[in-house]
Parts: C-alpha cells; structure tokens; sequence
C-alpha cells in the first residue's frame, strides 16, 4: 500500500504566547506513561523485523565528530545507501531500503551529497554553531545559507537556551523565524537541547514557539548535552506536535537525538509515536532516529529473526 | 502478511504470553479442585465450572464448600490459633517472608493464571498484581517482626473469615491474609466463585513456604459459603471486599454477634480535572483510572469532573485517547483492554447503559472477539447528577462526565454521592490541589494521579464505601484488639461534699442542642428518683424529631472540623476549668445517685484528667507520612469521622458521659451524646458546663432519651456518621443491624477498661493523600 510522501509543509505563524503559557507539562504523570509505553505494546517475529526496517528507514546516520574527513563520511554514505547486508535486505523483502539521511558538519556536505548523488538520501547538516549555538547571530544565519548552497536539504540548527532559561520567548521566536527564512526550501530542525532546559514545562513551551516559527521537525538534543533523548522528553514533545497539529492543521515531525542505541529501544519510539501520533508519523517524513550506533542493533537482530541464530557486530558492514 | 506489507501499515500483530506452565498446573490437578483444609486438599463436591471469561470455556471445575466444610475449615483454624498466635514475630515473619519470596518465584504462572481466570490484560496481571501481591506479603513479614514491640498492647483476633471479590483475585488475597498472618490470626478465605483458581495456587505455596496447618484455609463456592463463614459461631472477624449490597447483608447477618467486620465496599470516585492541569496527562490518567482492569475498581475514577472552560479540548483529547486502545485477548501482551470477568457483569453494565441516550455515548469503533465477555471503553458525557449513571456503581469501563465552574463546585459535585472511596485530583496549582484533598470525603486522594496502592498506604472507604483500612499501620488495626489491661483504681485526695439540694428551687432539664436548651418535641418528661427517693427529677424524653435537631445542628457545627487542634485544645481546657470549679456540687450528685464504687469526689477528679489528656492529643493527634515507593508523599491524615452519636454508659454518668463527649470532639467531630439513664441528672447539670466553656453551638449536643426508643432511629439516620454504645450494652445489637442502612460505622466494644487513645482511633477516619511531586 503506498501512502502520500507530500506533508504539507509548516509556516510561520503568529508567536501565541497566551497558548504557550497555558502549556503545562506534569513531570510525575508524564514519566509514569512514559514508564508503561515499553510494556503496553509488544512487537514479535515479522512484525518486528517490519518495525525495525521502519526504524532503519528513519535514521539519520550521524557522524559528529571533531576527526570526520571525506573518506570517513564517504563510508557512512555507502552505508546509507546499503544499511542491511544484501542477502539480509533480500531475504526480508527490502532491498531498496536506505535510511532516512546522512547528517553532518557543514565542511562533510559537500562530500556526502556526492557520495549520495542519484540516491534519494538527502544530506542534513547541523547548523547554527552546532551544538552551542553562541557564535554571532550573522554567522549562524550565514552557515545555514552556506550548508544549503552546498546542498543540504535538512538544516538541523540549535536554539539559544539562554532564551528559554530567561523565559525570552518573544527573542526565541524570532530567531527561529530567522533561522527558518535562512533554510529556504531546505527542512529546519530544531534542537531544543532539552537536556539544558531545566524543566519538562520549558520543553513543552519551547517546542510550540519553534513550530509556531516555521520548525519542520523538533529535535530533542545534539547528542553532546549530558542528558539527551529520554521517552519523558520525547512524550512531552510529541503532544505539543499533536496539540500543533490539532491548533493549526500542520504536521510537525519529530527526531530524538543521542541516546538511542538499541533495537528495542527503537521498537518502543515508533510505538509510542504510533500511540501519541498515528502511524503518519512513523514515517521519515515526520520521524526520524539521530543516532550512530543503532543500525548496528538492529542488523544485527535482523539477522537473529532471518536465521534464527544470535548475530555478531562484525558480520555487517561498519558505517 | 509480508514484512513490505507491515512496514506500511505498522501493525502490531499479535504477541501472546505462553500458557503452558499454567495448562500444566492445571493438568497436574486433573482440572478439578476441591477445598484447602488444616494445611492439605481436600476433594470437594458440587463441583462448578470456572470458565475463561476471554474465551467464554471451562478452565477446571471447582467445588462449592457444604457446611461440613465450613466447618471443618473453621474448626482447623481454630485450632491452628492457639499455637499461631503465640508464635514470635519473628516466627510468623520467617513465614510471611517465605510466602513473599515463594509468589515471586512463581510470579509468571500467578500472572498467566490470573488472566486466564479473571481476564485481565497481562500486562496488569504480569505488571501491578502480582508485584503488589509479593509487596504486600513483604511489607507485613516486617509488621509481624515489629508486632511486639510497636504494638504491645494489641493481640490477635482469632480466626479471620475473609471473603473477596474477583477483581483483583490474588491482590485482594494478599490485602485479607498478610496482615492477619502477620498478626497471629488464622483464616478461612474464599475466593469470588468465578476466579478460585489463583487461590488455590496459593494454597499450593502455603504448603511450600512453612505456613503451619490451619493457619490458612482456603473454602471455594459462591455466595452461600460467605453466608456460612459469615454466620459460623466461631468465627471471630470477618473482612469482606465486595458490593455495598452484600456489605449490607453482612453488617446486618453480624449485628450483635460480637464479630468484628471491616468492609471494602464500592465507590463512585471522581475525577477532578482543572483548568490548569497537564490536561494530557490528566487524560492518560482516566485511562488509569476507568479502563484499568476494565473499570472493574472499587476505586474506579468512573466519575469525570471538568472545569467547563476546558470541558471540550478534554473531552476531545480524551475520544482520541480512547481510540488507540486496543481491547481483546488479554494473553496479548499489547492489549490494553481484555475480558468483563463474567456474563452476569457483563449484561449488567449493559443493562445500566440499556436506558442511556444514544448520542451521548461514545465508543470505541473497534473489532473485539466473537467469544468471551467483552466491553469496549465507553465515554458518557453531559450526565447530569439527577441520571442513575452518574449516582450507581457500573463496575465497567464506563466513564460519565459532566462539568463544574468552580473549586467549591468541584468538590460539592464530588461529594454528592453515597460513596467515599476515592478521589483524584489534577491541577498544576499546589494551593489548589492540596487544598482539595481534605475537603474530598472519600478514603484515598491522588493528586495529580490515580490509582495508586502500595502496602504501607492506608487503602478503604467512608460512607457506603465500607469501613476499615487495608495497608499500613492502620490496616493492623482490622486483626488486632487492644489487650485489656485493667486500670488501677484511680487514687485523689477526696473532697468535702458541701451541698444541699433540698433547698434549691425546682430545676428544669431540657435537651442541649445548637448550643441552646431545647424542650422536647413531645412534650414529655418522665420522673426519676435518686436511689435513696430523697428527691426526683423531671427528665425530657426526646424522640425522633429532636434527633433530626440534633443532627442537623451537629452538622451546621462542620466549622469545628477544620478549626485547628490549638482551639479545640484550649476549649477543652476551659470546659475542665468550669468543671472543676463546681466539682463538689458534681461529687455529691454523682454520690446520690452512684452510692457504691468509686466516690463522686474521684470520678470528677478522673473526668477532669480525661478531659485533660483529650486536650493534650487535641494538637498531637498527628498523621504521619508513609514510605511508599514513588517519587513524593503519602500522608496519612487524621481526619474527624464527622457526626458522631454516642450512648453514654448507665454508670459512671459523669465520666463516662464526658468520655463520649471529648474524645470526639478533641479531634474534630460534633457528637450527639444520650447520657445515661440511670443518672440523667448530672447531663442535665453539666450543660450548663459545656456552655459557658466556648464549645461553639452545635459542636456538643444533650439529648435524654430511653436509648432503646431512640438506638434504631439513629442507626438508621443517614446524616449520622458513626455510632457508639458501650460494650455489652443492650442496643449494641440493634446498632449494628440498623447502620447497615448506610454502613455507618460503629464502635461498641468500649468499656470501662478502654484508653483514652483507642477512643481517639475510632473517631478519626484515615485518609491517606497520594502527592508524586517533582519538577527539572
């Protein structure tokens, strides 16, 4: 069955901070369903191997790091292209299956969008003085231009937290709007970094004024805060989209960065996005994974459902 | 379907819990069971089928106990008491700790068993049953340890008849049994008659775990056991969990009987939504709260309350929340919602819905198995307080709504039912919702949640939710007694009696109600005389309608309620001082009409220390907070049962008299009191006492009565919310047959030897307030 790929896409909207400050965000309460999302629904056999190619379809593999060159990236590009073994893919019934995107640094696009020419694996580029956010305002702006020119058509950028920590909503709004107008035609995500927000009630605030401003996807963190994607965050995140979407009528995506390693863990996400959401937003177009080292997870029980005998790391290819 | 397919659509399939370990077990016994007597299984007759409510077939046959059964279990407790009530605490923990450990072991197969048998979802079974149950055992190995030393002037009860629902099979099991094991009781229990099987599972553990023969016997049947267990002779407690219809029967079959009974009856518990709350989560909390476990809770938040200015978004959140359950085989581990636990329940709830306006009833549009007892969640809004719905019981996973404007209109809408089980609460306002909690009459408040129970939390009703608690320290007091101590004789320096009556002028007693003397209604007075004849006394007889007075001034007096313990403390202080400044003229009355016993002198010195010590607990009466295992509190609260009426004792008119009076009232209570009748006179002169010593109107209110005239109409009245006679008395009987009416509670096995602090344990009701807090 094929179902539309076209989200009809956010714009900006009036900052509403009656409706922000409304928002409210019951820690204790969010964690106890939080606690139960892993144990009210379970998934076996083909229907989990199904899950986690839809989880495979949905990751944003990632390279981050202070010693990324052309080859490295190179390398993780073919392995978007190809994420599971080929007799693996072929045995499952999926041997067109890529992952959603390949996500770097700005100097690593131009080298990903030639190694995924003719694919249709779009190039994210993290942004906005990554992960930080605190070089000038003009360069962030400028960055997100200079990523897009190089072909990046997914723009993850950060916010300010100090905005959100001084309850600025009004100045977190207009630099989302800012960065939103800088993307162009490029999708923007927006990094709460939620792991440095203090509390659940500014994630839920922050999470509605970047969707007001034009956000495409909100995204909990860089993967660099010391607490990254957890399901309270992610819960508290994907109501404000349902909220969004109730509001205005546009779908908002969400990706949960850092911290997601394991196959599992990945079945319990595109649950809970299935149970908070609809299976609309299990798709890539709105749900994506950031992580680097849950493919692995996953190929490796892939091949434990395809055979019947647990896998080990170095029978699937590195990325 | 093909992997392709499902990566589309991202169906769930199907993920059941295997049943072969319990297929097994019920293979190993034939698929037949009888009865667990005197520590063996005994092969039962009458055997009945318990059927699998998700498939609607047989799982075994299970036996209905004759009265030879009954008997035999009763019998085997009896004697299992003798050496298992004097067994150290540390004994009967060793056992209770074996029985904890033992269900844990097992805790996959109890779970598996329980759904097969009550058709709850697994997830619960697997998830909060069971781990409650094993939690449960734990946390009373502790109090059996710590019995005699925390609780050194209580003792066991005797042999505990206990007879539960099948809601929560092997949870209700734990609730009866652990704390009367860990107390040094013995019991006879039995199962609800659909879901026997988990019992007797246990009963298989007890074997295992050390539990002395007899200590526990497990009878199975259906309603005609309980009636047997309830009516057995020697059967010396009854703990019931079940519907306020039964409840009734069972007050009414025990009435006079000696037997001491707590009640876990029904609810209509609210669920108060605010404008300010995480309405999201507030929304998965009534997914908590009515379609846990079916909605067949006694605590069941079946009552939706919406501030009205977010009565639509809730409402809405609420459809679409509804919509993603998942109802059908509760094996499926990604089910949310199984079985109705029987056909009589379901048609039931059916029935209930049967004369309910269509288009206000929202469902879910889903498909549920062919065979099997199931219901899909059920949403009723705009149900005004006059509907059926909105006022009985369902017991299933029905929801009716309606809307409030106000927090006084909260807690008016939710305060106006015959219940008081439960109440959850959900606003971001901490003045707001804690302010909430002690204005809700209900047993248990959850802000900002629901559904929350642990062992060391006090769970149970008031009003015709039952009486009693379950866990914590207070749930000991249902299988324990005070040991009677006698008190030594209380020794004052004696007093000169200076009085001289027969030169007063013509005295006139009326009742004292709403702080001011009342005549009668009847108009009547009858004449009494001291016992040497040296004078008589005219005494009003009140009937019905100044009860009603009285009832109604008690209840306007609700300020006292609320005002703190540092004015009830001083107001009691004053009432001794204004006693003692006439304690001779009270002596030599008491003298005339008292000649043997303790002289007049003494009793106005005793009264004067009871007065005392009632002001000292006045300001110290405290709750205490619980150690539950979440992030937050649990607070115990003392709070005043409310109206209370009280029977003074024939002798002993002062003291027994002031008893009644200010132990209720040092804790919060108004108190209709009926002194004594052999000696009405000194009632009649210490209203002058009371009233000029600051005690508010309608807080203390006098009637004279012939108690056995007036004992049936106040049993009977629904705006009384206790009563108390003296042990022995000859009402007491009568008292308990007629507070069945609306499960009043009642105290009648105080006497002469009985502190101080055990009157103030009857005229407090626990309530226990559930705050998870925390925030970044």
């Amino acid at each position: 069955m094929n179902m539309s790929n076209t989200i009809n896409r956010n714009i900006c909207h009036e900052l509403d901070l009656d409706w922000v400050m409304s928002t409210q965000a019951n820690q204790s309460a969010i964690e106890r369903r939080a606690a139960t999302l892993g144990t009210r629904r379970s998934v076996k056999k083909e229907f989990q191997a199904a899950w986690l190619a839809r989880a495979i379809s949905c990751i944003d593999l990632t390279t981050l790091s202070g010693d990324d060159t052309e080859g490295r990236v190179r390398r993780l590009c073919a392995k978007a292209r190809h994420p599971l073994r080929a007799d693996l893919a072929k045995s499952l019934g999926m041997d067109t299956l890529t992952t959603g995107a390949v996500c770097v640094y700005h100097e690593m696009v131009s080298a990903a969008v030639a190694a995924l020419s003719e694919s249709q694996i779009p190039v994210a580029a993290v942004s906005t003085g990554f992960p930080a956010g605190l070089s000038s305002l003009k360069l962030r702006i400028a960055e997100i231009e200079e990523s897009v020119a190089a072909g990046a058509t997914e723009i993850d950028i950060v916010i300010s937290r100090r905005h959100v920590l001084n309850q600025d909503w009004q100045a977190l709004y207009t630099e989302m709007k800012l960065f939103r107008e800088a993307c162009g035609d490029a999708h923007v995500k927006a990094i709460l970094a939620t792991g440095e927000l203090g509390t659940l009630r500014n994630v839920a605030r922050a999470s509605l004024i970047c969707m007001m401003a034009g956000a495409d996807f909100i995204k909990t963190s860089t993967g660099k805060e010391s607490v990254n994607a957890t399901l309270p965050v992610s819960l508290v995140m994907v109501r404000a989209i349902r909220e969004f979407y109730e509001q205005t009528g546009y779908k908002v995506g969400y990706k949960p960065a850092g911290g997601i390693s394991k196959a599992k863990d990945a079945l319990v996400y595109l649950s809970m996005m299935k149970e908070e959401l609809g299976v609309e937003w299990t798709r890539p177009e709105l749900f994506r994974f950031g992580a680097s080292s849950l493919l692995g997870d996953i190929e490796r029980q892939l091949e434990h459902f395809a055979t019947g005998a647990y896998s080990a790391s170095f029978r699937h290819a590195m990325g | 379907m093909d992997i392709k397919e499902i990566y589309e659509t991202m169906d769930y399939g199907t993920a059941p819990e295997s049943t072969d370990e319990a297929n097994a077990w019920l293979a190993k016994n034939n698929r037949i069971f009888g009865h667990f007597i005197d520590g063996e299984f005994v092969s039962g007759t009458g055997h009945f089928e318990t059927i699998n409510p998700a498939t609607g077939k047989s799982l075994a046959h299970v036996s209905q106990a004759s009265s030879a059964d009954v008997d035999s279990a009763v019998a085997a407790a009896s004697h299992a008491f003798y050496d298992w009530s004097k067994s150290s605490g540390f004994e009967r923990a060793k056992v209770l700790y074996a029985l904890a450990r033992n269900i844990q072991k097992h805790a996959r197969l109890f779970s598996v068993a329980e759904t097969l048998d009550n058709g709850k979802p697994i997830r619960e079974s697997r998830d909060v049953d069971i781990p409650l149950v094993h939690r449960h055992f734990y946390y009373h190995a502790g109090m059996a340890q710590l019995m005699s030393k925390e609780l050194p002037h209580r003792e066991p009860i005797g042999v505990c008849g206990q007879i539960i629902p099948w809601n929560f099979p092997m949870l209700m099991l734990a609730w009866k049994i652990a704390p009367a094991l860990a107390m040094g009781n013995t019991v006879v229990l039995k199962p609800a008659e659909t879901t026997s099987l988990t019992a007797l599972l246990f009963a298989e553990i007890c074997a295992q775990s050390g539990v002395p023969r007899g200590v526990v016997n497990i009878v199975t049947g259906d309603g005609d056991v309980g009636d047997m267990i309830v009516r057995h002779k020697d059967v010396h407690k009854i703990a019931f969990t079940g519907s306020t219809d039964v409840g009734c029967k069972i007050r009414r079959a025990t009435a006079g009987s000696g037997k001491s009974l707590t009640l876990e009856l029904g609810g209509k518990s609210p669920f108060i939504v605010f404008d300010d709350a995480d309405l999201d989560s507030a929304a998965e909390g009534v997914v908590d709260a009515i379609w846990f476990n079916q909605g067949q809770v006694c605590c069941a938040g079946s009552r939706l309350l919406v501030q009205a200015g977010v009565a639509d978004k809730f409402h809405s959140k609420l459809v679409n929340r509804m919509k993603k359950l998942r109802i059908g085989d509760p094996l499926d581990k990604s089910v949310d919602m199984g079985a109705i636990n029987n056909q009589a329940q379901l048609d039931r709830i059916k029935s209930m819905l049967s004369s309910c306006d269509p288009s206000k009833i929202t469902t879910v549009a889903t498909t549920m198995p062919d065979d099997g007892y199931y219901h899909p969640p059920t949403l009723i809004q705009d149900v005004e307080t006059s509907d059926t719905l909105m006022q009985e019981e369902i017991f299933g996973p029905v929801l009716v709504s309606t809307t409030f404007r106000t927090p006084s209109e909260a807690v008016a809408l939710a305060n106006n039912t015959r219940y008081g089980l439960a109440a959850s609460v959900w606003s971001e306002n901490i003045n707001l919702a804690l302010g909430m909690a002690p204005k809700l009459k209900a047993g248990v408040v959850w802000v900002n949640g629901t559904n929350f129970f642990d062992a060391a939390a006090g769970f149970g009703g008031t009003k015709e939710s039952g009486f009693g608690r379950e866990g914590g320290w207070e749930g000991l007091m249902a299988y324990t007694r005070p040991v009677n101590v006698p008190k030594e004789p209380a020794k004052y320096s004696a007093t000169e009696t200076i009085i001289n009556r027969a030169a007063s002028i013509n005295r006139t007693y009326k009742n004292y109600v709403a702080g001011k003397h009342s005549r009668p209604d009847g108009g009547y007075t009858k004449q009494i005389a001291d016992p040497s004849n040296a004078a008589t006394y005219d005494i009003p007889i009140s009937n019905r309608k100044d009860l009603r007075n009285a009832v109604e001034a008690a209840n306007k007096a609700i300020g006292w309620s609320s005002s703190t313990g540092h004015l009830r403390s001083q107001i009691l202080y004053y009432f001794a001082e204004n006693l003692s400044a006439r304690a001779n003229e009270f002596a030599a009355l008491i003298d005339t009409f008292q000649p043997r016993g303790i002289s007049g002198a003494d009793e106005v010195e005793a009264t004067l220390e009871t007065i005392f010590e009632c002001a000292a607990w006045s300001d110290k009466f405290d709750g205490d907070v619980r150690n539950v295992p979440m992030r937050g509190l649990a607070l115990s609260l003392n709070e005043p049962v409310g109206t209370i009426a009280a029977f003074a004792p024939a002798e002993h008119a002062l003291l027994g008299l002031v008893h009644m009076i200010a132990t209720t009232i040092a804790v919060g209570n108004r108190v209709i009191v009926f002194p004594s009748e052999i000696n009405p006179v000194t009632a009649g002169e210490l209203i002058q006492v009371i009233e000029t010593s600051d005690i508010p109107a309608g807080v203390v209110n006098i009637l004279f009565a012939d108690h056995s005239d007036i004992a049936k109409h106040t049993a009977m009245h629904m705006d009384i919310d206790a009563v108390w006679c003296e042990e022995n008395a000859a009402i007491s009987s009568m008292v308990e047959e007629h507070s069945a009416t609306n499960l009043k509670h009642t105290w009648t096995q105080m006497n002469a030897e009985t502190e101080i602090r055990e009157f103030l344990d009857h005229a407090i009701e626990k309530k226990t307030v559930w705050i998870p807090w925390g925030e970044g």
